[in-house]
């Protein structure tokens, strides 16, 4: 069917669109609000796809995905060709479709873009991980033993793609979650409406096909230490990827009144303690009347969302910066909108009003302007005198930053940056040798698909150091620091690497 | 969903002290090698439950079982009183969690527990002993049928007083008065220990406040996760915001804001109250009929720790 060449004019010039459920429908409960491609969505979107010989779109996509090469398929109606195509670099298809901001990333390069809507990458690959789910396909590659075993500290993005890149290099992985259900922030921060619980589960369970184990209520730090998995546990290599999830407070006076509380505990509630079924399930989480959730972040847009659905009758975002600085992916904000949310730019919380029971009542807030760029190059908000204004409010919800967890700097002798988050080299190295980390924990707070991007590279790493040599290799390297890896003595390795 | 979860963790003993009180051991054996005394675990009893803490009252490091104390206020600690048989399993057990307490280089010390609170009193006794110290145990009760573990105590305490509010065993009053006796007969006294319900711990905080005894306050705020990552069990000290989870669970009493941190604790009193009449509706049949005469929760104010 590839007879003719194609070009920018000869391709479909609207990109297909997604449906998506009807905001006033879908503002009340959590079904997914992106219904995704139907099959013929997939097969004209996939002809959008000018196939370049030197694709922009691999590059600029942080784990280097064959695109062409899975679109190409598509086309051809090889959808389990698509699909192996895909999870021979990543295995998550069905996440990072949704979650991945592509318009930075894969779509952002794409040279279709340049003069119509760049092609659909995110949709495509959704739609081929979601029909994987679907017909119950896997993809489990020849594995050949490495002997080594690896342990992975947290099951977030960062530890889940570290977990399948080192399962597929052969060895034992185990993974610790210290929540009683793995995802990390996939499944206590990430809503069902934007991303369901089912497709965390079926991606999880490909990950368990390769042979990675899950132990959760694990609290690693506590439980035991890293120096202990190295030390006693036999873990030749651990790869840290415990997030950044310590929540930023905000300092006004009136933050411990019953009501306010972090955006961290409102996801978790409802997301991973599903209170949204309370009292079918046992954690409860009431929801105010009206709601006022500070930040707008990807977050924040969540908790907004959340709140909704939880049927809260006005929900306000308010942010200290204009629309333009506004760190959510634009797609989110617009989604929010649509739902009936309403934003407060340029205005900061001063104080939160208790009602003399201890409940919130009200929020304070003063307006701002942008004055100078500081430092990080962005506009800063400066108040404007005399222009307090207050919202009624009986809940309000901080969705300001992370920071990082204290658990595991206070339990090892791992060095950490000034701000408590721990340091690693270029190679995702800890200043303890076999112990490497990335995702938020090591950059703060920041995207899903940067940290699978971390823990794969993390990944490429650990290979190194343990001497396991990349696919299509024959044969073993002999030595490693002048030590034979067939005693598989990575005691010894370490030591002579310090 | 299951298919995530290690087999369960078994409950291997049980023993039930009143009509409300009981003892659950659970086999854990890293848990039991890793626990300090001081830190607490979350417990998930099912599926479809909720997180609590509770603190650890005992550990066995040969066995490989931890011991918890649960007192049965809500519909989750109801419902495991009913559920948890010796062969039984939990969904969840996390932990150890927070920071273990500082049992060295104290000379003497008095170990308070009230009410439930005597029960993770009792691994600070033993640990404080085994530093060495001389250690003064107070436990305190409503009344003599509420006593437990008196045995466990004397075994490591130097001193043991046992206060009663009604008299009927032991000392007569408060835990505070006899905190107040030891402080007159111990001048060398160097640091108290308390755990209890808050009104209780803020009582023990303003006895030894005018002497300038150090003093150390186990808070009990509502949790979810116990790692940090939710700030739900945020209390202030010495004006001061911290996650009593990984920053906790002990902190210097002379700072806690106590009404900030009873204030608090009644956060979901309406939920509470609704959980536990739903669940009591639907387990009528079996239950019988005086249960209704409990429903009502108890106020914060006299909360005891472990729920």
């Amino acid at each position: 069917m590839t007879a003719k060449k194609k070009t920018i004019r000869t391709i479909p010039q609207q990109r297909t669109p997604m449906r998506e459920r009807d905001p006033r429908e879908r503002a009340r409960g959590f079904a997914e609000v992106a219904c995704g491609y139907r099959p013929e969505d997939a097969l004209n979107e996939a002809e959008r796809c000018l196939l370049c010989p030197q694709p922009a779109c691999v590059e600029g996509c942080p784990v280097g995905i064959d695109i062409p090469g899975f679109i190409r398929r598509i086309s051809e109606k090889d959808y389990r060709g698509a699909y192996r195509v895909i999870t021979d670099t990543n295995l998550m298809p069905a996440i990072c479709g949704r979650v991945c901001p592509q318009e930075t990333q894969c779509e952002g390069v794409c040279p279709v873009g340049e003069t119509l809507e760049p092609v659909a990458i995110g949709r495509l690959e959704r739609w081929v991980g979601d029909l994987a789910i679907a017909e119950g396909w896997t993809h489990v590659p020849f594995i050949e033993p490495s002997g080594c075993k690896v342990g992975i500290v947290g099951s977030g993005p960062a530890g889940m793609a570290c977990a399948a890149d080192m399962a597929k290099a052969g060895c034992e992985v185990t993974v610790y979650e210290a929540f009683h259900q793995p995802g990390g922030v996939l499944r206590y921060g990430i809503p069902d409406f934007r991303l369901p619980n089912e497709v965390i589960d079926a991606e999880i369970e490909n990950l368990r096909r390769l042979g990675v184990s899950f132990e959760c209520n694990t609290l690693v730090g506590r439980l035991f230490t890293i120096e202990q998995m190295i030390d006693e546990m036999g873990f030749d290599a651990v790869f840290i990827g415990t997030g950044a999830g310590y929540p930023q407070l905000l300092g006004i006076p009136g933050d411990s009144l019953n009501g306010v509380l972090s955006a961290n505990e409102l996801l978790t509630r409802c997301n991973l303690m599903r209170a949204r079924e309370f009292p079918d399930y046992d954690t409860p989480l009431p929801i105010g009347r009206r709601v006022a959730v500070i930040g707008s972040g990807n977050t924040a847009m969540d908790a907004l969302r959340v709140c909704l659905r939880l049927g809260a009758e006005k929900v306000r975002c308010v942010y200290r910066r204009s629309r333009a600085e506004c760190p959510a992916r634009a797609e989110e904000v617009g989604h929010a909108e649509q739902e009936g949310i309403e934003f407060h730019w340029l205005a900061n919380p001063v104080e939160i009003l208790g009602d003399g029971n201890g409940d919130v009542r009200g929020l304070r807030c003063i307006r701002m302007e942008l004055g100078e760029p500081d430092e990080s190059g962005r506009r800063r908000p400066v108040p404007v005198a005399g222009s307090e204004f207050e919202l009624q409010t009986d809940m309000v919800v901080f969705a300001i930053g992370t920071r990082a967890n204290p658990i595991i700097g206070q339990t090892s002798k791992l060095k950490l940056d000034r701000r408590g988050y721990i340091e690693a080299d270029a190679d995702f190295a800890t200043s303890m040798a076999g112990v490497y980390a990335g995702g938020d924990i090591v950059t703060g707070a920041a995207t899903v698909i940067e940290a699978m991007g971390a823990g794969r590279r993390a990944a490429r790493s650990m290979k190194a150091y343990l001497g396991i040599r990349g696919a299509g290799a024959r044969g073993s390297a002999a030595t490693l620091f002048g030590i034979d890896l067939s005693e598989r003595n990575f005691a010894r390795i370490r030591l002579a690497r310090n | 969903m299951n298919a995530h979860q290690s087999s369960g963790f078994e409950v291997v003993a049980r023993e039930d002290f009143s009509d409300l009180t009981y003892s659950l051991e659970i086999h854990h054996p890293r848990m039991a090698r890793a626990a300090r005394p001081g830190q607490f675990v979350i417990v998930i009893a099912h599926p479809r439950g909720e997180r609590v803490p509770l603190t650890i009252a005992d550990f066995d490091r040969d066995k490989g079982t931890v011991t918890l104390v649960i007192q049965a206020v809500g519909k989750t600690t109801r419902e495991m009183q009913r559920d948890c048989r010796v062969g039984s399993t939990l969904y969840g057990v996390a932990g150890p969690m927070g920071v273990p307490s500082r049992l060295g280089g104290v000379k003497k010390v008095a170990c308070v527990g009230g009410g439930l609170g005597v029960a993770p009193i009792f691994p600070l006794a033993r640990g404080f002993k085994e530093n060495g110290a001389y250690v003064i145990g107070i436990v305190g009760f409503r009344t003599e049928s509420l006593v437990f573990w008196e045995h466990k105590f004397r075994a490591c305490c130097d001193e043991l007083v046992v206060c009663t509010d009604d008299g009927s065993t032991g000392m007569r009053g408060l835990v505070t008065d006899a905190i107040k006796l030891a402080m007159d007969r111990h001048p060398d006294l160097g640091q108290v220990v308390a755990v209890g319900p808050p009104v209780m711990m803020k009582a023990c905080a303003e006895a030894t406040r005018p002497r300038n005894i150090r003093t150390v306050v186990s808070v009990n705020p509502i949790m979810v996760d116990g790692t940090g990552m939710c700030g739900g069990c945020r209390v202030r000290v010495g004006g001061e915001t911290r996650f009593a989870c990984v920053d906790g669970p002990e902190f210097d009493a002379h700072q806690v804001d106590f009404d900030d941190l009873m204030s608090r604790l009644r956060r979901f009193t309406r939920e509470e109250r609704l959980s536990l009449e739903r669940w009591s509706r639907s387990c009528r049949v079996s239950e019988p009929a005086e249960a209704d005469e409990a429903l009502e929760l108890p106020d914060p104010f006299d909360e005891v720790k472990g729920g």
